[in-house]
């Protein structure tokens, strides 16, 4: 790790603030990315600001026909949270399903998808549930905010404060986790608002994606087996050593199956 | 009334309390005044000529205290580290010992290999500096698989080892498996990778060297499991420090599973260093660190056929295997696919004739050397799937293919085809016990119900047979080892009667502080919180060899008793003085030296007294004190042997497999500590499974690059991965060479587990056809295999 200056504002508006008084700073949210990152010697922000102190980062909010998550909740807090179980329960399984019980305890929502890894899984939340996410500045739809591989609709020191997730009629998420990080390697969430379905895949390609053609199969005849038929194209799909993209193609249609099944 | 800290008590580990509430005392957590930090600067090339290192940029950076590099060390004349092991290759050559610099000199042969180290006040100023030094590299092609290497104009990785190959070894009775095979009614055959592995010790590496100006003495404390080999080695070879100048302290070390046997670059690194800057130079490895440069295991690629006539009784073994080497020879690892490998090929079986060829290569990785079972497990594997294969091909049961071949208790003691001879084991009756427990003949039941949920399960044997304990020197030597392999003893009586252990061999989580110390509470009838068991320390022990190949208690322990028996007839005749009676007549009775047919009696206690108080003392006869050292050369190998039984279900759609009941019945001999034995098998196996569902270590064919450098590739077995395990064993079959009974614990584990879950998978996936897949079983793997098998029209 390079040495940096390390900051804890207790508003948005100091981390604002102090964002602009610095040659290179860096937002610090569970520093579950971050600061693996920093221990490699692969960053070198000049400051940090840590956003772990202001409390309207925090906490979880009934609201609008969904829930708002500030964006400094934990991965734990989601998942035990009693209003995301009983609003969104798909939101608090998925949160319960993201790496080991030390990630949880640490990692932020917001930290999440600033971060925008192709094998996270609140992407595919933001996505299928038609999230708003809020930032310190403007609202951006969550089918914009993800804009590729570790990239996002965010402007330099942009600072994410909550995401708003739309309370679904049904909804359920189905994870692959790779055995070894625990990531996905493929995730489906399936939501189901009225008469719209949405399937949103995370882990298999660059970034979070919707299944288009699952998507009008399952509005029509909403079933597991509805999607036998269904075909993954595996072109552009990732491919490491953990799974080909012929294989991140097939799990897509068993974790979509997996979730309608969960739907109930 | 039974000793309650004796033998078979299930004492509870003395040493976890300081372990679980973090006070052990690491390598790490040593600190000494002036101390200053070693960096290492690593190749990041797996084959690059070094044309030039400028490190003046460096040098002017905060705190660095000095820049030392390859050309350094050679102007001191610091040697090559030293291989304890020498192989000749069929024609009768030595094989090929390229030297093994610890700072590369001209050439970086893997990547990770060191060039340069930093020496600053604090390890951010070395890592900062590190950054600095300027290493002209000039990179050359790669050879990173064993076969790759070995096909014709493949880069070289020494430039005078033509063809790579470090020796082509044989063993066994060619002629005689040809003819049988001649005769055979039936062949099975198999084409296997054992691949390589990371080993993943807790406890990252780490090495502090001293040196006293006013003494001369060198003192290296470092994560080791024989730190006697190490002053050996790298006094007599490397530094040129002789060894009453040298310590060498491997204090508490959290883990090995064989990686820290050797004697690594940066312990040399150090020691050297520590005098030349004049002050203390600590380096400890970071974990991506121990990734690229711990020496890995495994990585084997064989062929094997097994001759069979048309009852299925086993005519003849053939193997052919190729073994990675990595870039440099590590201390042991030519013995390791060798005379720890090709022995072992018989197995459980009476198979009369055996032959195995092992190609030892040289590639651009890390080197390879003992892992966990060390040529053993990849033994059992190898023979164990052939037999699976074979009761698949005959359809003869495995259960029942496998007890017609056992070499039978009544045999014993056994002379294999291959080099060993087995003193005891019934293997029958492991078998025995094992299928019950297992509820073999409910199998199909179990497999009808996991189709019902979609799912297929298949079940799968190991048996193995492991020779433990190593070993006697003699036979060692004659194999090419360049040590002897005894373990050392000193068992000294304090005046109060308290005891201190001094052994040779050492703990790094084995739990030798309470096994070791229920040896004397057995024997003396000493409370366990009186006895101290000390290891580890060169300046404290007489010399020993370490801790690997589960020897520990077989040989380190035998050779307590043996101390413990010179305590003991010291003491007899202390006794027979102090109560007037003949020495003949002194009988020692849970631990009282008793007058025989008297109420007369001594405790331990009372004789220590005398002998460091000696007012009434037969000082014409005897020495005063209690206080006695031995040496225990064992007179053959230890044979622990054991049936794992493994099933397995797999959810077709995905290719994950999960292991659903996992049971192990194994013959230690004696066991002085059951606990402590179910523990160690316990963690044998989750190694196993590992090996067989996650762990593999990939380097990019091309570049060398080291592709799974941490957990978020490199796929560790995890505790919720793994089933409740039922372990058993049974004591009726104890070692007869050692004082004992004991045949050792350590490996036997990660021997028999993965063998077993590979058989389980294959049996569960040959509904479809598979007749066999390499580890790991990952879900693609998996996935796959089912895929190719499964017709067109079918998929869906
Ligand atoms: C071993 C391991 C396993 C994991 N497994 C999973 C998994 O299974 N599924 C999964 O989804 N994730 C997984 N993760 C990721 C983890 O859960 C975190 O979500 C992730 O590391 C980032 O969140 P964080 O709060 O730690 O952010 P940090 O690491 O602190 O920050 C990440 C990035 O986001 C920026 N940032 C943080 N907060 C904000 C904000 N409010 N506004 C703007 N920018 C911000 C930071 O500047 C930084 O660039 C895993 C991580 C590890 C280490």
């Amino acid at each position: 790790m390079y040495a940096f200056t390390y900051h804890r504002p207790k508003s948005v508006a100091d981390a604002v603030a102090l964002q602009g008084r610095f040659e290179d700073p860096k937002l610090l949210g569970g520093g579950q990315t971050l600061l693996p990152t920093l221990k490699q010697r692969l960053a070198r922000p000049s400051d940090l600001i840590d956003l772990g102190q202001i409390p309207e980062l925090q906490g979880i909010r009934e609201e609008a026909g969904g829930l708002t998550v500030g964006a400094f909740t934990r991965h734990a807090q989601v998942a035990h949270s009693d209003v995301v179980q009983r609003v969104i329960p798909a939101l608090a399984s998925l949160a319960e399903g993201i790496g080991d019980r030390q990630v949880r305890n640490m990692g932020t929502l917001g930290g999440s998808i600033c971060n925008a890894d192709p094998s996270a899984d609140y992407p595919a939340a933001v996505v299928a549930l038609k999230a708003t996410v809020r930032t310190d500045r403007r609202e951006i739809a969550g089918d914009d905010f993800f804009t590729g591989m570790f990239e996002t609709a965010l402007e330099p020191g942009e600072i994410v404060t909550a995401v708003h997730f739309q309370t679904p009629d049904k909804a359920a998420y189905a994870k692959f986790r790779n055995p070894a990080s625990r990531y996905a390697i493929v995730g489906v969430f399936v939501a189901v608002f009225g008469s719209e379905v949405r399937v949103a895949v995370t882990g298999a390609g660059p970034s979070v994606f919707r299944a288009d053609d699952m998507e009008a199969t399952l509005a029509q005849d909403f079933r597991a087996d509805a999607l036998n038929g269904a075909s993954v194209s595996a072109d552009g799909l990732n491919a490491d050593i953990h799974a080909s993209a012929d294989y991140r193609a097939h799990l897509v249609r068993v974790m979509a199956r997996r979730a309608v099944e969960a739907c109930g | 009334m039974a000793n309650p800290t004796g033998i078979g008590a299930s004492v509870r580990r003395r040493e976890d309390a300081r372990f679980l509430t973090g006070r052990g005392t690491y390598t790490d957590d040593i600190n000494r005044p002036g101390q200053t930090h070693a960096v290492f600067v690593r190749s990041p090339y797996a084959h690059a000529r070094i044309t030039g290192i400028d490190a003046a940029e460096a040098m002017q950076a905060p705190g660095v205290i000095a820049v030392l590099t390859g050309a350094d060390m050679e102007t001191d004349k610091v040697g090559s580290l030293p291989c304890g092991w020498q192989i000749h290759s069929k024609d009768g050559s030595p094989m090929k010992e390229p030297p093994h610099f610890p700072i590369a000199r001209d050439r970086a042969r893997y990547v990770g290999d060191a060039v340069a180290v930093v020496i600053a006040e604090t390890r951010e100023q070395a890592k900062d500096a590190a950054e600095l030094v300027m290493v002209d590299y000039e990179e050359l092609p790669a050879a990173v698989t064993s076969l790759k290497a070995l096909e014709g104009g493949a880069p070289l990785v020494h430039d005078d080892i033509g063809g790579n190959l470090c020796f082509d070894w044989h063993l066994g009775d060619a002629a005689a498996v040809d003819a049988a095979f001649a005769q055979a009614a039936h062949v099975a055959k198999l084409d296997l990778v054992n691949q390589r592995l990371v080993p993943n010790a807790m406890e990252p590496r780490a090495a502090l060297g001293e040196y006293d100006r006013a003494t001369g003495e060198h003192t290296l404390t470092t994560t080791s499991q024989n730190p006697h080999v190490i002053r050996l080695l790298m006094g007599a070879f490397v530094l040129g420090i002789p060894e009453h100048k040298l310590r060498v302290v491997a204090p508490d070390v959290g883990g090995g599973f064989g990686s820290k046997i050797f004697h690594y670059g940066e312990e040399a690194v150090v020691t050297w260093a520590a005098k030349k800057v004049g002050r203390p130079v600590k380096w400890t490895a970071e974990r991506s660190e121990s990734f690229l440069t711990d020496a890995h295991g495994r990585d084997h690629v064989s062929h094997a056929e097994l001759a069979m006539d048309k009852d299925g009784n086993f005519l003849a073994l053939r193997v052919a295997t190729i073994a990675n080497m990595g870039a440099y020879l590590s201390t042991f690892a030519p013995s390791i696919p060798t005379y720890l490998y090709a022995t072992l090929l018989a197995g459980q079986y009476k198979t009369p004739a055996i032959y195995a060829e092992v190609k030892a290569v040289f590639t651009n990785t890390v080197p390879v050397d003992a892992y966990r079972g060390a040529g053993r497990p990849e033994a059992c594997y190898l023979i164990e799937r052939l037999v699976e294969v074979a009761a698949a091909e005959t359809g003869i049961d495995k259960a029942e293919l496998r007890r017609r071949n056992f070499v039978p208790a009544s045999a014993m003691p056994y002379q294999t085809p291959v080099a060993l001879q087995y003193d005891t084991g019934d293997f029958a009756k492991n078998l025995d016990i094992a299928l019950p427990l297992v509820d073999y003949d409910g199998f199909a039941a179990r497999k009808a119900e996991s189709a019902r949920r979609g799912k297929l399960r298949g079940i799968g044997f190991a048996t193995y047979i492991e020779a433990c304990g190593i070993a006697p020197s003699n036979v060692a030597g004659a194999l090419g080892a360049r040590a002897g392999l005894y373990e050392s003893a000193e068992v000294r009586f304090h005046p109060t009667g308290s005891v201190t252990v001094f052994t040779g061999s050492h703990s790094h989580g084995q739990g030798h502080e309470t096994t070791f110390a229920q040896l004397v509470s057995e024997r003396f009838g000493v409370p366990i919180e009186n006895v101290e068991i000390v290891h580890g320390d060169t300046s404290k022990i007489p010399f020993g060899m370490g801790t690997y190949g589960s020897r520990s208690l077989a040989v380190g322990g035998s050779a307590i008793v043996k101390a413990m028996d010179k305590v003991e007839r010291k003491a007899k005749k202390i006794a027979a003085h102090m109560l007037e009676a003949a020495e003949a007549d002194i009988e020692v009775k849970d631990g009282r030296f008793v007058v025989a047919g008297t109420d007369k009696a001594l405790t331990i206690g009372d004789i220590a007294l005398q002998a460091y108080v000696p007012h009434n003392f037969p000082l014409d006869e005897l020495e005063p004190g209690l206080d006695e050292q031995a040496f225990y050369d064992p007179k053959n190998f230890t044979y622990p042997n054991g049936c794992h039984v493994c099933e397995v279900e797999i959810d077709p759609d995905t290719g994950v497999v999960q292991v659903a009941s996992f049971a192990a019945v194994d013959d230690f001999g004696r066991v002085i500590n059951p606990l402590i034995v179910e523990g160690q098998v316990h963690g044998g196996l989750v190694q196993g499974i590992g090996q067989a569902l996650y762990e593999n270590c990939v380097y990019d064919e091309e570049s060398g690059q080291l592709l799974t450098g941490s957990y978020m590739d490199y796929c560790m077995p995890r505790a919720d991965d793994v089933p409740s395990f039922t372990v058993r064993y049974h004591e009726d079959q104890p070692c007869t060479h050692n004082p004992l009974g004991v045949k050792g614990c350590g490996e036997a584990g990660t021997i028999g587990a993965s063998a077993a879950v590979m058989n389980a998978v294959v049996h569960a996936l040959s509904e479809y056809g598979v007749t066999h897949l390499d580890m790991p079983a990952t879900p693609e793997r998996v996935w796959q295999a089912i895929r190719r098998h499964t017709p067109a029209q079918a998929a869906e």
